[in-house]
C-alpha cells in the first residue's frame, strides 16, 4: 500500500519537527478558539436578552398616554392625564385580541415594618398583572377583583422587599407594613425574578390593588399606563392596532388628529434588541475573522518555509524514484494532520475558554454547532490548502534543480 | 536564468555493459556530474539519446522516470544526501518505500541486508549526524544498492574521504563488482580510477579518452599495504 507508506512519511516528517508542527497548530488553534468563543459570547448575550424579553412577557402590549398637543404646547407624558379607567374598561370589553389587562398607577416611597424601612416602588394593578407579566407567586396569595374593588389595604410583595423588611425566618404573610404611612397587609410574596436588561431589580416592588394606590398614596383618578397581553406574540401587532382604533374612538381623535396616547408591544423592543445584537455578533464575527486570518497567515509563513527547507528532501525523494505525486500526496497528508489535529484541539479549547469565561465572569454563552463547523472547515482548509500549495510547487520541480536548492 | 548557454556536454558517446566498472574522470567543470545525472536519469541531454536496460530515457514521462531510477539506479550523491535526523535504515529504505510491490517486513529487511553489506551492520539506528563522514558515505551506497538495480552510478563517492576510507570504500565497490553489479563511478583521482576496468576521460563536455584498464588494482590489497594506524 503506497499510500500507507506515504503516511508513515508524513507521520515520520511531523514528528521529527514537534516545534514546527506545534508552530503551525498554534496558528489553527488559536483562530479555531477565539472564533468560537467569541461567537459562544454573541450568541450567549443575544438569548439571553431574548429570554429576557420572553421572560416579561413577549405578548406584552403597554398603553401610555402620548405626547398630544394642547394648545400647541407639548406636555410631558408623565404628566399627562389622559388615560382614565374608562379606557381600561372599553379595551377590555371591545378587544377580541387581547386576554388580559391591567391599569397600572405607580408611586415611589418608603416602606416600613417596626423599626425596618426600605425605599422602594409600589404598584397598583389588577389580580391579571400576574399573568400579563409573567409573575409568579413563592407563598401565599394574589388580591382578588373583590379587593380590587372595595380598595383593600392588602399587598404583594417582591422579595428584595421582603429580605429588606422581614428576617429569613420571619413569614411575611399576614404582617402588616405601611408605605408611606398607609398599613398594607401583607398577602403574597413573589417568586424572584432577579434583574432586567437594564440592571432594574424586578424584585424590588409592591404590587396592590389599583383603587388603593390612586385614592390612598396617589389621590389621582386617571391612570398612568394600562398594561395587557396579546393572545399570542404573533397577534401582538393586529392587537396594538385594534387597540388603537378602539382608543382612538374613545377619545374622539378625528382622522389626521395626533393621538394622545401610545401603544406598543414587545415586539418592537425585541426587534430593537435584535438589531442591536446583530451588530454586536457582527462585530464578534469581524475580530474572530481577523483572528482566523491572523492564524492562516502564520500556517501559510510556516509551511512555506518548511517547504522550501525541505526542497533537497523533495529533491532527494524524486531522485530515488518517489513520482511528484507521492510528494504532493505526503505533503497534504501532513498539512491535513497538523491541521485536524490543531483544528480539535482549537475545538477543545474554544470550549473550555468558553465553560471557564461563563464560570468566573458569569457571562452568558452559548456554544453553536455552526461556529464550530465553520472556525474549523476554514482553518483547516487554510493549513491544508497553504501546505499543499508550496509542495506542489516543489513537487514538480525536476529532481536535480530541487537537489541543488540552497 | 540562462544569460548564456553553457554546453556541459558535446559529442558524447559510449555505452557500458552489464558487469563493467567504469570510471568517469576529468578535471573540474568537465561535465562529468552532468553526463552522471543524465545516464542516472535525474537530467535530460538537449540532443541525442540514451537507453538503459533497453529503455529509451526520452520517450519517458516524468512518472516512467521515477520508475526507472527507483527501480533500475543506485544513485550515491556527492554530498552523501541523507535525511537529517532519521536512522541509517530508514534512510536505506528510502527507495523502497516508493516502490509499493515490497512490503514492510521485506522493505526493512532489505535495508538490514544493504547496511550489512557496506559493514554497518552496528550502526542501524545512529542518524548521519551520530556517523562519521566515511560511515555517512557508506549508508548512502547502502541506499543504492537495497533497490538491487541495474547499475550504481557513484558521483566522486570518495571526494571527501581520506585515503583508507577511499580504499576501503573502493574495496566494497570491488566486491560489488565481482558480485555482478554494474558500477559507473566518477572520480577525478588517478589513483581511485586505477581500480576500475575502464576509464572514460573527459576534458571540457568532450570525452578524450576512452581506454581499458589491463592493470587493474585491487583495493583491499592496496589497504593492506597502507600504513598501520595506530590504536
Ligand atoms: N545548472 C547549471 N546551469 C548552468 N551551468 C551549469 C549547471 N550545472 C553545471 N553547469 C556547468 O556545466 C559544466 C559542467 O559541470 P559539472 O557539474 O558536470 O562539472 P564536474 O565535472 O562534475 O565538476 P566537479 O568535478 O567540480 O564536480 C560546468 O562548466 C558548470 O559550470
Ligand atoms: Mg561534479
Amino acid at each position: 500500500m503506497k499510500i500507507l507508506n506515504l503516511l508513515r512519511i508524513a507521520w515520520k516528517a511531523i514528528i521529527l519537527n514537534k516545534m514546527r508542527t506545534f508552530l503551525t497548530m498554534l496558528g489553527v488553534i488559536i483562530g479555531v478558539a477565539a472564533v468560537i468563543t467569541m461567537l459562544a459570547i454573541g450568541e450567549g448575550s443575544t438569548q439571553s436578552i431574548k429570554e429576557e424579553i420572553s421572560g416579561m412577557g413577549s405578548n406584552m402590549i403597554t398603553i401610555s398616554p402620548g405626547a398630544g398637543m394642547q394648545g400647541g404646547v407639548r406636555t410631558d407624558p408623565g404628566q399627562m392625564q389622559s388615560l382614565k379607567l374608562s379606557d381600561y374598561h372599553a379595551i377590555k370589553e371591545k378587544s377580541s385580541l387581547i386576554t388580559h389587562i391591567s391599569p397600572q398607577v405607580s408611586g415611589n416611597g418608603q416602606a416600613i415594618n417596626g423599626a425596618e424601612n426600605w425605599p422602594t416602588s409600589i404598584y397598583g394593578v389588577t389580580p391579571e398583572y400576574l399573568n400579563i407579566r409573567v409573575l409568579e407567586l413563592e407563598d401565599g396569595s394574589m388580591f382578588t377583583d373583590a379587593e380590587v374593588k372595595s380598595s383593600s389595604k392588602v399587598a404583594v410583595i417582591g422579595q428584595t422587599v421582603r429580605e429588606n423588611l422581614f428576617s429569613t425566618e420571619e413569614d411575611p404573610i399576614g404582617k402588616m407594613i405601611r408605605f408611606n404611612k398607609i398599613p398594607f397587609r401583607i398577602i403574597g410574596v413573589l417568586s424572584p425574578k432577579g434583574e432586567n436588561t437594564f440592571g432594574q431589580d424586578q424584585d424590588d416592588v409592591i404590587l396592590a390593588p389599583y383603587t388603593t394606590v390612586q385614592k390612598r398614596i396617589l389621590g389621582i383618578n386617571y391612570v398612568q399606563s394600562i398594561v395587557a397581553s396579546a393572545i399570542s406574540e404573533e397577534k401582538a401587532p393586529e392587537a396594538v392596532n385594534e387597540t388603537y382604533s378602539i382608543l382612538r374612538k374613545e377619545h374622539n381623535i378625528l382622522t389626521g388628529e395626533e393621538d394622545d396616547f401610545n401603544v406598543f408591544s414587545m415586539d418592537e423592543l425585541i426587534s430593537m434588541f435584535n438589531s442591536t445584537s446583530e451588530i454586536m455578533t457582527a462585530l464578534l464575527v469581524a475580530i474572530a475573522g481577523i483572528a482566523l486570518l491572523i492564524g492562516g497567515i502564520g500556517i501559510m509563513n510556516i509551511m512555506y518555509v518548511s517547504v522550501k527547507e525541505r526542497t533537497r528532501e523533495i529533491g532527494l525523494r524524486l531522485a530515488v524514484g518517489g513520482q511528484s505525486m507521492d510528494i504532493l500526496v505526503q505533503f497534504l497528508i501532513e498539512a491535513i494532520l497538523i491541521s485536524v489535529t490543531g483544528g480539535l484541539i482549537g475545538v477543545s479549547l474554544g470550549i473550555t475558554a468558553t465553560l471557564l469565561i461563563e464560570h468566573f465572569l458569569n457571562w452568558p454563552t452559548s456554544i453553536t454547532a455552526t461556529s464550530i463547523i465553520i472556525s474549523f472547515t476554514v482553518c483547516a482548509f487554510t493549513g491544508i490548502f497553504f501546505g499543499w500549495y508550496p509542495a506542489k510547487k516543489a513537487s514538480g520541480l525536476d529532481p536535480i534543480v530541487a537537489l541543488r536548492y540552497e | 536564468m540562462g544569460q548564456e548557454t553553457v554546453e556541459a556536454l558535446r559529442d558524447v558517446s559510449f555505452s557500458i555493459e552489464e558487469g563493467e566498472f567504469v570510471t568517469i574522470m576529468g578535471s573540474s567543470g568537465s561535465g562529468k556530474s552532468t553526463l552522471l545525472n543524465i545516464l542516472g536519469c535525474l537530467d535530460q541531454p538537449t540532443s541525442g539519446s540514451y537507453e538503459i536496460d533497453g529503455l529509451k530515457v526520452k520517450d519517458q514521462k516524468p512518472n516512467g522516470l521515477a520508475k526507472i531510477r527507483n527501480e533500475k539506479i543506485g544513485f550515491i550523491f556527492q554530498s552523501y544526501n541523507l535525511l537529517p535526523r532519521t536512522s541509517a535504515v530508514e534512510n536505506v529504505e528510502l527507495p523502497l518505500l516508493y516502490n509499493s510491490a515490497i512490503s514492510k517486513d521485506i522493505r526493512r529487511k532489505r535495508a538490514i541486508d544493504a547496511l550489512v553489506h557496506v559493514g554497518l551492520e552496528d550502526r542501524l539506528h545512529h542518524t548521519p549526524a551520530q556517523l562519521s563522514g566515511g560511515q555517512q558515505q557508506r549508508v548512502a551506497i547502502a541506499r543504492s544498492l537495497v533497490n538491487d538495480p541495474v547499475v550504481i552510478l557513484a558521483d566522486e563517492a570518495t571526494g571527501n574521504l581520506d585515503t583508507r576510507t577511499s580504499y576501503e570504500i573502493m574495496a566494497l565497490f570491488q566486491k560489488l563488482n565481482i558480485s555482478g553489479k554494474t558500477i559507473v563511478f566518477v572520480t577525478h583521482e588517478q589513483d581511485i580510477a586505477n581500480f576500475s576496468a575502464r576509464t572514460i576521460e573527459l576534458k571540457d563536455g568532450n570525452i578524450i579518452r576512452n581506454v581499458q584498464n589491463h592493470d587493474i588494482m585491487l583495493a583491499a590489497e592496496e589497504l593492506e599495504s597502507l600504513p598501520k594506524e595506530n590504536i
